[in-house]
C-alpha cells in the first residue's frame, strides 16, 4: 500500500492509503478528523470545506496521491493555530460565530467559517474589502437557514482578522 | 413532608388561572447525590371542556394533542444535582438544531437559581416507557416540558436548602440562592456541589413545590447563545458519522433507479468484493449494501456494482400523471357556483414534491449480534424506531439499545428511522457493525418528500362581506407511522368533536388549520386518496400542511381584496379573528412601511399565519426586474426572482430564549422561501430527477434577502411556551407568493414557481452515485 504525506493543521502525518482515495476519507475515516463533513461528496454543497496552503478546497474533490509532502493541510480544528491561539483560544472568525449565535445543528457551520476565513484572505489580496456580490456567492449550502447570520458574522470576522 | 410552609419565596406563584395559588408535587428519588423528579404528564391539567367553536385548533391543536398523548404514561424525568456542583438532565427529544438543548438548560437554570453553563442537558436513550413522550415534533417540545422540568428543579432547590440550613444551623426561610450556592444573612455560604450528598434521600419522598412566577425570571426570556455553539464551530460537535464504534466501518447501499424499487439480484459480488478496502457485500430490502475502510471506497464500490432491480412503486409515473389522479379526487365545495348577486372568487393552486432532507444525510451505526443490537443515531421518534429495529431483526424490542445522537438537522426527515432500521438490517446481514450512510444522492431519490398537493379555494363575497371561504386540500398520502399516528389511535375516543371518525392525516390537518380571518362560514378540508397509500416515501416536513394551505388561502385572500376594491393590509387587519393576530400583522405594517413606493417589477407582499399557540405575520419585499431574475451566477445556479427584505412579527407566547425564537423564525423564512420560490423535486417515469444541492434547489445566499430578515417578538400575555420551530414557514412562503404575484402582475399557481423548466441534466440513476471530483485542486481560492 502507498504511503501518503502531507502536513496537516501543522504535523507531517502519513497513511496507507491507495492514491485515488479523496483526502475528505483519508482525514474522517482514516486520521479521525472530522470536522469537515460530508454533505455531498460532489463538490456542491462545501460542508467539507477546509484549506490547503492557506487556500480554501474542498477535500471530497482531491485524491490523497495529488498532494504535496509539503501541503498545508487545515482542518476547522487547526484553523486558531494559524493565528497563533493557545490553549481553547479561537480565531476571529470562530468567535464573530459565537458572538452572532450562527449555528442551529452545526452541520454546515465548520465549512462555512473555513470558506468565510478563505473569502477574506482572498479579497484582501485583492486589495479590497467583501462586499454584498462576495457574500452573494459563498456557495456553502445550510439547510437550517442560519445565511443572515453568516453575513453578519463573517462582516465582523473579517473587520476582527486585520 | 411538604415543604410549602416553608418556601423561602412566598410569592412564587402557579399559572393555572381560577385555580388559586397551588403547588406541584415531585420526587426525590433515593440515591446518593441528590436526584428530583417530576412527572411529564404535568403540563396540562385535566382536559377542558372543547366549546363548539368553528375551527378546532383555537382550543385544541396538534400540540395539545401530543401533550395529551403524554399524559396517561405518567413517568419521571430526572434531574441530578453532582457532587461538582452541576445538574445533569437527559431529555427524552432530540436536538437537530432548533435549540432546545439550550432552552431546557435556561429553564433548569431559572429554576435551579444556577448557572446556564452547569447545567449539562444529554439526550435521553429510547426509554419504551415513556411511550408518547418521546417525540419530537410539531414544535411540541418546550410546550410539553416546561411545567415538569421546573418541577423537578424546583424540588432540587428546595431539599438542596433543607440541607443548608441544616450545615449552616439556620433555617430555609434566611437563605437565599444565587448562581448555584446557598447563602445565610450572615453571609455564610455553601456550594450546591458541597450540597449534593447530604441533600439526598434513602427514600422515596414526594415534595410540594410553588414555582417561580413570570416576573421573577431571570434567565427565561432573555436572549442566550447556544450551549453546544463552541463545540460547533470548532467541529468538535459529533454527529452520528463522527462517532467512533469499534469496527462500525463506513457502509453505504447501491439503490435502485426507480423510487421504491428493491434488488433482485447481485451479478458480479464476487469481482467487487475484491475491491480496495471492501470487507463486504450483501443485500438488503433497500438496495446493495457495501463495507469498506472508508466512504470513497464505498461508492467506488457501488459505482462498480451491477445489480438487476425490480420496478419501484410508481413506476412509469410523472408529475404530470400524478397531478391528473390528485385532481380527479379534488373534494367539492359547499357553496354553488356564481351565486345570484354574490361575488366569488374560485382559485386552484398545485404544490410539487420537496425533499425533506437535511444537510447531514441519513446516518446510523448498528451492530447487531445474535442476542442483542444497539444503534446509534439521530431520531425524534427513538421509540418507534426500537420497535421497528426489533421487527426487522428478529429481537424483541428491550434487546436492542437505541441511542439518540444530535442531527444535523432533520425538518421531519428524522422522525423516521428509516436510516437506523437500515442500518440494522445491514449489520445483521453482514454480521459486523456497520457505520451506514447516505449518500446525497439518495436522499431526494429515495428519501422522504413533501408530498404534491393540490388546494383548491372558493370564497363567496356580498357587498363587501365575507360568507364563505372554502378549503379543499387535496395531497398524496402524508406518512404519520412516526409516532403521531399511534398518538391519534390511542386517544380517539378522547378528540374534541369534530375529529372522531378521521384519519390520521385528516385528523393532523384539522389540528394544525386555522384561518385566524373572519370569513363567515369556514370550512378547511383535506383528502388523501387511498390510491397513494404507500406509493410515495413521505412525511411531514417542517411546518407539514400549512406552507401549501397558507400560500393557496393567502393569495385567494388578495384577489379577494382586490374584489373588494380594498388594500390587502387593510382588508386582512379588517376580517382579522383576535387581537394577537392584529397584533403581529400590525406590527410589520409599521416595521415593514407597508404601502411605499417600489419600483415597477417591485411589490410587497403580506402574510399570516395561526398555529402552534402562537400567530406570525410576514412581510416581504420582491424583485422580478429582469436584471434580477436573469442574474447569472454560473452553473448550478438557480437565481430567479429575488426577496429582497423580510419583517417578521410573531407571538410565541411565553418566550425561552428570543435569541434562539429570532434563529428559528430566520430559518423558516428560508425554508418558506424555497418552497414559494425554487425548491422541489421532479418525478419523471417513476424516478426523480434532483440528486444533490446543485439541482435541489434549496436557498442559497444569492437568494437571501440582501436586507435581512428582521424578527419582532411580541409581548405575550400567555404564560406557557408555544411551538416556535415551524412558526414561520407558512407565512414566510405565503407572503412571498403574494409578493411575486403582485410584482409581476400574475397569478402563479404552481409551486415552486420555477417548477415547470428542468434546469439541469439529471445524475446518472445506473450506477446510483456519481463519482467522485478529482479536481478539488482547481477550484481552491
Ligand atoms: S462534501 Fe465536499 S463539497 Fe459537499
Ligand atoms: S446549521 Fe444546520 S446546516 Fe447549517
Amino acid at each position: 500500500m502507498p504511503k501518503q504525506t502531507f502536513i496537516l493543521n501543522g504535523k507531517p502525518v502519513t497513511v496507507d492509503v491507495k492514491d485515488d482515495v479523496r483526502v475528505l476519507w483519508v482525514l474522517r475515516d482514516l486520521l479521525g478528523v472530522t470536522g469537515p463533513k460530508y454533505g455531498c461528496g460532489i463538490n456542491v454543497c462545501k460542508a467539507c470545506t477546509s484549506h490547503i496552503n492557506g487556500k480554501a478546497f474542498n477535500p471530497c474533490s482531491v485524491k490523497v496521491g495529488d498532494l504535496k509532502r509539503t501541503d498545508k493541510v487545515t482542518t476547522i480544528e487547526g484553523l486558531p493555530a494559524t493565528v497563533g491561539a493557545k490553549g481553547d483560544d479561537l480565531h476571529p472568525m470562530q468567535e464573530a460565530w459565537l458572538e452572532l449565535d450562527v449555528a442551529q445543528c452545526g452541520y454546515c457551520q465548520p465549512g462555512q467559517i473555513m470558506a468565510a476565513v478563505a473569502l477574506v484572505k482572498k479579497v484582501r489580496r485583492e486589495g479590497r474589502d467583501i462586499t454584498e456580490a462576495d457574500l452573494d456567492r459563498i456557495r456553502n449550502v445550510c439547510r437550517c437557514g442560519t445565511y443572515v447570520r453568516i453575513r453578519e458574522a463573517i462582516e465582523k470576522g473579517a473587520r476582527a482578522m486585520r | 413532608m411538604t415543604a410549602l410552609e416553608h418556601d423561602p419565596q412566598a410569592n412564587r406563584e402557579v399559572p393555572e388561572a381560577g385555580l388559586g395559588r397551588r403547588g406541584f408535587l415531585g420526587w426525590v428519588m433515593a440515591g446518593t447525590t441528590l436526584v428530583v423528579a417530576a412527572d411529564l404528564g404535568l403540563s396540562r391539567t385535566a382536559a377542558s371542556a372543547i366549546p363548539s367553536l368553528p375551527q378546532v385548533p383555537e382550543v385544541y391543536d396538534l400540540e395539545d394533542l401530543q401533550t395529551d398523548a403524554a399524559l396517561p404514561t405518567a413517568n419521571l424525568i430526572t434531574v441530578t444535582i453532582n457532587t461538582d456542583g452541576t445538574a445533569s438532565f437527559a431529555l427524552p427529544r432530540m436536538e437537530v438544531g432548533q435549540g432546545i438543548v439550550t432552552s431546557t438548560a435556561m429553564i433548569l437554570a431559572e429554576e435551579l437559581d444556577l448557572p446556564v453553563e452547569k447545567v449539562k442537558v444529554t439526550l435521553a436513550p429510547a426509554r419504551p416507557e415513556l411511550l408518547f413522550n418521546q417525540l419530537t415534533g410539531g414544535s411540541n417540545t418546550t410546550f410539553s416540558t416546561y411545567t415538569p422540568i421546573r418541577v423537578a428543579a424546583a424540588v432540587a432547590r428546595r431539599k438542596l436548602l433543607d440541607a443548608a440550613a441544616i450545615q449552616l444551623g439556620t433555617t430555609v426561610d434566611r437563605l437565599t440562592t444565587t448562581g448555584g450556592i446557598v447563602s445565610d444573612a450572615l453571609g455564610n455560604t455553601v456550594a450546591y456541589g458541597d450540597l449534593a450528598t447530604s441533600a439526598a434521600s434513602q427514600v422515596v419522598e414526594a415534595v410540594e413545590v410553588l414555582l417561580k412566577s413570570k416576573a421573577e425570571h431571570q434567565v427565561i426570556g432573555k436572549p442566550r447563545n447556544r450551549t453546544d455553539a463552541r463545540d460547533a464551530v470548532t467541529g468538535r460537535k459529533k454527529f452520528t458519522t463522527d462517532l467512533d464504534v469499534p469496527g462500525a466501518l463506513p457502509t453505504m447501499v447501491c439503490r435502485p433507479p426507480e423510487h421504491q424499487g428493491s434488488p433482485k439480484r447481485i451479478r458480479n459480488k464476487t469481482q467487487v468484493l475484491r475491491l480496495p478496502g471492501v470487507t463486504h457485500v450483501a443485500m438488503v430490502d433497500t438496495g446493495v449494501a457495501v463495507r469498506a475502510k472508508t466512504f470513497g471506497q464505498c461508492i467506488d464500490a457501488v459505482r462498480a456494482l451491477e445489480v438487476d432491480w425490480n420496478r419501484g412503486t410508481v413506476s412509469g409515473e410523472s408529475d404530470q400523471t400524478i397531478l391528473a389522479k390528485l385532481k380527479a379526487q379534488e373534494l367539492p365545495m359547499v357553496v354553488p357556483q356564481v351565486p345570484v348577486l354574490a361575488q366569488q372568487v374560485d382559485t386552484r393552486f398545485e404544490f410539487m414534491f420537496r425533499s425533506s432532507a437535511a444537510l447531514e444525510p441519513y446516518a446510523a451505526i448498528a451492530d447487531v449480534r445474535k442476542d442483542r443490537a444497539e444503534v446509534w443515531a439521530g431520531l425524534k421518534a427513538p421509540i418507534v424506531a426500537q420497535g421497528n429495529i426489533a421487527a426487522a431483526t428478529g429481537l424483541r424490542p428491550d434487546q436492542v439499545k437505541v441511542n439518540v445522537v444530535t442531527g444535523g438537522g432533520s425538518f421531519g426527515h428524522k422522525l423516521f428511522g428509516d436510516h437506523a432500521i437500515e442500518a440494522a438490517k445491514v449489520s445483521k446481514a453482514m454480521g459486523v457493525p456497520v457505520k451506514l450512510m447516505w449518500h446525497r444522492v439518495d436522499e431526494p431519490r429515495q428519501g422522504r418528500l413533501h408530498p404534491m398537493a393540490t388546494s383548491r379555494v372558493r370564497a363567496t363575497m356580498l357587498a363587501g362581506q365575507v360568507l364563505s371561504f372554502e378549503q379543499r386540500h387535496t395531497s398524496v398520502t402524508t406518512d404519520f407511522s412516526h409516532g403521531l399516528g399511534e398518538m391519534i389511535t390511542s386517544l380517539a375516543d378522547e378528540l374534541p368533536t369534530g375529529l372522531g371518525g378521521l384519519g390520521f392525516a385528516e385528523t393532523i390537518f384539522t389540528l394544525t388549520q386555522e384561518l385566524p380571518y373572519n370569513f363567515g362560514v369556514v370550512t378547511q378540508l383535506l383528502n388523501e386518496p387511498l390510491e397513494f397509500e404507500d406509493k410515495f416515501s413521505t412525511g411531514s416536513m417542517r411546518n407539514i400542511y400549512s406552507p401549501d394551505t397558507c400560500v393557496a388561502a393567502e393569495l385567494t385572500i388578495d384577489l379577494m381584496a382586490k374584489k373588494a376594491g380594498k388594500d390587502p393590509m387593510q382588508f386582512r387587519l379588517d376580517h382579522v379573528k383576535n387581537k394577537r393576530v392584529r397584533a403581529v400583522l400590525e406590527k410589520v405594517k409599521k416595521e415593514g412601511s407597508w404601502g411605499r413606493a417600489m419600483p415597477k417589477g417591485m411589490a410587497q407582499g403580506v402574510a399570516l399565519h395561526k398555529e402552534y399557540k402562537g400567530a406570525t405575520a410576514v412581510l416581504v419585499e420582491i424583485d422580478c426586474r429582469p436584471e434580477t431574475v436573469q442574474r447569472d451566477l454560473g452553473k448550478e445556479t438557480y437565481t430567479g426572482p429575488r426577496v429582497t427584505k423580510a419583517v417578521i412579527a410573531v407571538d410565541c407566547g411565553l418566550v425561552i430564549n428570543p435569541r434562539g425564537v429570532e434563529a428559528q423564525m430566520q430559518g423558516g423564512f428560508m425554508d418558506g422561501l424555497a418552497m414559494t420560490l425554487s425548491a422541489s423535486s421532479h418525478l419523471r417515469d417513476g424516478r426523480f430527477l434532483e440528486g444533490s444541492w446543485d439541482n435541489y434547489f434549496y436557498t442559497r445566499q444569492w437568494n437571501v434577502p440582501p436586507e435581512g430578515v428582521e424578527v419582532h417578538i411580541l409581548e405575550s400575555d400567555s404564560d406557557t411556551p408555544g411551538g416556535i420551530g415551524e412558526a414561520s414557514v407558512g407565512s414566510s412562503a405565503a407572503a412571498v407568493a403574494c409578493a411575486y404575484a403582485r410584482a409581476t402582475g400574475t397569478l402563479p399557481t404552481r409551486f415552486p414557481i420555477n417548477h415547470g423548466q428542468v434546469r439541469f441534466k439529471p445524475k446518472s440513476f445506473v450506477p446510483s452515485m456519481p463519482a467522485s471530483p478529482t479536481n478539488g485542486l482547481k477550484k481552491t481560492y
